[in-house]
């Protein structure tokens, strides 16, 4: 009897592994809560990133304030299974992170915060694979009036 | 305009302008018009409603983007729901107010004959209150904003339309205006320093937007207090930006500052409540 | 919730409000200077019938009263859109969206 459970959770663990990112969708409370933007990205599924120009990630270029910074991520890569977006700065770099389902364009617009000046990084798994872009953004702190 | 003649116009508006005794409102209000087609003459007049927006295309961009659904929309729904709930003695803001409340923004600051003072909207809100048995709400943040909100929403598109200020009203005026052009504070700043002569320049990384038609959006849900205030509560933080005492909200100082400056926005329409940085 | 769904031949442009102060526990309450705990959005959903067709995870870099904007394909006239938002209190909020 012990030894059927002990086999049983050894292939319920295997399976696990070898199911692929998307299956496994859902709040991953590690990669929200990290302050490694490192982590956060292997949490996502996104440890072996690559560069692509097929991901527009519209950003402004100086935030008008950091507490509402409107950002759009889109992608032309095919069979997105999730869209992630990431602040390098911010205490925990992880913003976001979509399940892309079928039914749904590969497309996000939100409003994120930022604590200050960063680079902004949206990253899509496309069959498998992760890519990423990013941008730089400015945020300042109250100038005169502000 | 030459940059020679752009600073002598602006030095003549702001030496007529302490002169005080000969103009009429009428006359300040044509001058400030003037000053901005002048010295903007891509800019139309009807843009103004929209601040220092009109100076900075990729910031417009951004406070559009948020415009598309700005968070201020929960206020104005809680506006009406407060607007809309009676007062204990059964009857309703609705009873103080021509036309029900809806679409009367464009009428205030208005001078009160009888209590021989400006009357503002969210003063107006208390005194309807106290005058039905209930507490005055707190003024600047909170329901107060939320009802402001409501009252200007449904206030969207009609043009300020405020009586030129003459006679006694014309006193209340002048010390608004007066508040407007003395410097203040350790920073020894006025209003028409920063949003008249500054208007579309940067302070370090700021741009303090134009005088004209800086009234119609209010009030604001600024991005910096992640809430809706009223302008009377941005008054208040401009005092204190440039170091200068913070007067009491609806004190009679801003009351008639707010005067002056609806005033001098007459024509334009109200676009309130609005989303700033 | 507030939600703005348009219908356009089998696409649906879905913009989304929603209320929540999104507190980061890195705030200090002003009146008692104590740290606000963390509690925010952690998932928001949109399902058709029991079909799952949009998923948000969140952390605490998402504006207070977050904002969405997607676009959802396959749908038509008729169909429900579930939206159901859950924070880190276990609070949560429905709404549903007829096209």
């Amino acid at each position: 009897m012990i030894r059927r459970n002990f086999l049983k959770n050894i292939s319920a663990g295997a399976l696990i592994l070898l199911t692929p990112f998307s299956l496994m969708a859902g709040w991953i409370e590690g990669a929200f809560t990290t302050t490694d933007m490192k982590e956060a990205l292997n949490l996502v599924g996104a440890s072996d990133l690559e560069e692509s120009d097929l991901i527009t990630l519209k950003t402004p270029e100086i935030a008008e304030n950091g507490a509402i910074v409107p950002v759009t991520v889109s992608t032309d890569l095919p069979n997105v299974t999730s869209i992630s977006l990431f602040v390098e700065k911010n205490p925990t770099p992880l913003t976001s992170q979509f399940d892309i389902t079928k039914d749904m364009l590969p497309s996000i617009s939100l409003r994120i915060r930022m604590g200050a000046t960063s680079q902004v990084m949206a990253v899509v798994i496309s069959d498998g694979k992760a890519y990423k872009t990013t941008k730089e953004v400015k945020v300042t702190i109250g100038g005169c009036g502000g | 305009m030459k940059s020679i003649n752009r600073v002598l116009l602006c030095v003549f508006i702001m030496v007529s302008f302490n002169v005080f005794s000969q103009n009429t409102a009428a006359d300040d209000r044509e001058l400030i018009r003037d000053y901005f087609s002048n010295k903007f003459p891509t800019i139309a007049l009807s843009e103004y409603i929209n601040g220092s927006y009109i100076f900075d295309a990729k910031a417009k961009e951004q406070w559009m983007e948020i415009e598309e659904f700005p968070p201020y929309e929960f206020d104005i729904d809680q506006g009406k729901v407060l607007f809309d709930t009676p007062f204990a003695n059964g009857k309703y803001y609705a009873d103080c107010f021509e036309n029900k409340g809806i679409g009367v923004k464009h009428n205030y600051p208005k001078w009160s004959e009888s209590q021989k003072t400006v009357i503002t909207l969210e003063l107006a809100i208390n005194q309807c209150r106290e005058n039905n048995g209930e507490k005055p709400l707190k003024y600047g943040l909170g329901d107060m904003a939320m009802i402001s909100a409501y009252m200007a929403f449904t206030s969207r598109g009609e043009i300020i339309d405020i009586e030129e200020p003459k006679g006694d009203s014309y006193a209340s005026y002048l010390l608004g205006k007066k508040y407007y052009f003395s410097r203040r504070g350790q920073l020894n700043m006025a209003c028409v320093t920063c949003h008249l002569a500054a208007s579309n320049l940067k302070l370090r990384y700021e741009t303090p937007g134009p005088v004209l038609g800086q009234v119609t959006n209010w009030p604001v849900y600024r991005s910096k207090w992640e809430k809706i205030g009223t302008i009377h509560h941005r008054i208040r933080e401009c005092n204190s930006q440039v170091r200068a005492k913070q007067l009491e909200y609806q004190s009679e100082t801003y009351r008639n500052l707010e005067y002056f400056l609806t005033y001098i926005s007459n024509g334009l329409p109200i676009n309130g409540p609005g989303s700033r940085k | 919730m507030k939600i703005k769904a348009k219908l356009n031949g089998d696409k649906v442009q879905v913009k989304l409000l929603a209320k929540h102060p999104m507190h980061t526990g890195r705030t200090k309450d002003p009146v008692t200077n104590e740290l606000i705990p963390a509690n925010f959005i952690k998932t928001l959903t949109c399902h058709v019938d029991n079909n799952k067709v949009f998923q948000g995870n969140f952390g605490t870099g998402v504006s207070k009263d977050p904002f969405l904007k997607f676009t959802l394909i396959n749908r038509k006239a008729g169909d429900i859109l579930k939206f159901e938002w859950v924070d880190l209190k276990g609070a949560t909020e429905v709404k549903e969206v007829t096209l």
